[in-house]
């Protein structure tokens, strides 16, 4: 039953969302948090944080976390399985179809009308992530990390690791 | 000559996954460079191509790159070395991370790192954000896209719509044919 739902939780996001691996996050979180409760926004926060500071696929590194945090290591199988490997058999199936329809119409709208949809969920999240900061860091803490988040991200391109790093240390030393 | 042309399937991939941060899209131009540069195993404009095709379809980029490389220059077992080789490796690290952590909630410097991480990941939320509704209003216009925008968070946050309803309408209705009657009464509504 759980490997039903875990399987569910990441077939759909990935199956949906269009426009690579950010788009599945929002997705995501409204299965795993929203829907079947298996974290808290503030675990989820964390996770993502951690995500973004190692390289690799982000999809792929929450559905195997998720998975082994909700069914161990059958769990990580089926959340991954679930986030890879419809979609390639999709690719590795329909490729002669796709490629001569990728200039059609509609398989240009169907990425394109949902990317608005995936914009307001991603909105959604800033929103949660801010009340999340509220209530765990407080008002002050949560706008100087983030000011400093975005002067570093935006003004000096600074790896995500590094802000990633740099937020753990300031919560360590400040927020303990 | 076999186990080692796997064997490079399998290395290059390992180093697509372990250098790229940032996401499946920021991964493109390393797997360009292994696949295209390094190794030779595809043309530039048969890359291309797949890079256009996978960007049509839903989920990651950066397993549907290599799995559908993999299998053109490896087989299934290229296949699925590739996927692994880029996937793997930070799922066990994330699980060990996170395991470590979750151990050590409870010391007060731990926690506190962990509420260091919300506005982090607002700031690249917000980022996302901004860069999708950017995208969306290239090819939309800013009307549509925000009228979109706000019917979807209408239905998903007060009508409490599972997203993923909202999201299925839209490609059903996205793939169907432009029909001249539609778009006749579409100019009769102007």
């Amino acid at each position: 039953m759980i490997h039903a739902q875990l399987f569910l939780a990441f077939f759909i996001p990935n199956i949906i969302g269009y426009g690579g691996g950010p788009a599945i996050i929002p997705l995501i979180e409204a299965e795993v948090v929203g829907r079947y409760d298996w974290m808290n926004a503030q675990e989820f926060a964390e996770v993502l944080g951690l995500g973004n500071a190692l390289p690799s696929p982000i999809a792929t590194k929450m559905a195997g976390y998720v998975g082994y945090e909700v069914a161990g290591i059958s769990g990580v199988v089926v959340a991954v399985f679930a986030t890879v490997v419809p979609t390639l058999l999709l690719m590795l199936g329909a490729l002669g179809l796709l490629y001569r329809f990728r200039d059609s119409p509609q398989v240009k709208r169907m990425s394109q009308w949902v990317r608005p949809v995936i914009a307001i969920m991603m909105a959604g999240l800033v929103v949660s992530f801010f009340s999340e900061g509220l209530a765990g860091a407080g008002l002050v803490h949560t706008l100087i990390i983030a000011t400093a988040t975005a002067i570093a991200l935006f003004r000096f391109k600074a790896h995500p690791a590094l802000v990633v790093m740099g937020a753990l240390a300031y919560g360590g030393l400040l927020l303990g | 000559m076999m186990a080692s042309h796997q064997g490079k399937i399998f290395f290059s991939f390992l180093r697509i996954g372990l250098l790229g941060f940032g996401g499946g899209p920021s991964m493109i131009p390393l797997v360009h460079q292994e696949v295209v540069k390094q190794h030779g195993w595809m043309k530039d404009e048969e890359f291309a191509d797949v890079l256009a095709i996978a960007n049509t379809l839903p989920g990651p980029i950066a397993t549907k790159m290599p799995g559908y490389i993999g299998f053109r220059i490896g087989g299934a077992l290229g296949c699925v070395s590739a996927v692994l080789a880029v996937i793997l490796p930070m799922i066990v690290a994330m699980i060990l991370l996170l395991g470590l952590f979750s151990r050590y909630r409870d010391v007060t410097w731990v926690h506190g790192m962990g509420q260091g991480m919300a506005p982090v990941v607002m700031v690249m939320m917000a980022q996302l954000t901004w860069d999708f509704l950017n995208k969306s209003r290239m090819a939309l216009g800013w009307g549509f896209s925000l009228l979109m925008a706000g019917v979807a968070a209408g239905l998903i946050y007060w009508l409490g719509v599972h997203p993923g309803l909202v999201i299925g309408a839209l490609l059903v209705a996205a793939m169907l044919p432009p029909l001249v009657k539609g778009r006749s009464t579409e100019e009769a509504a102007q």
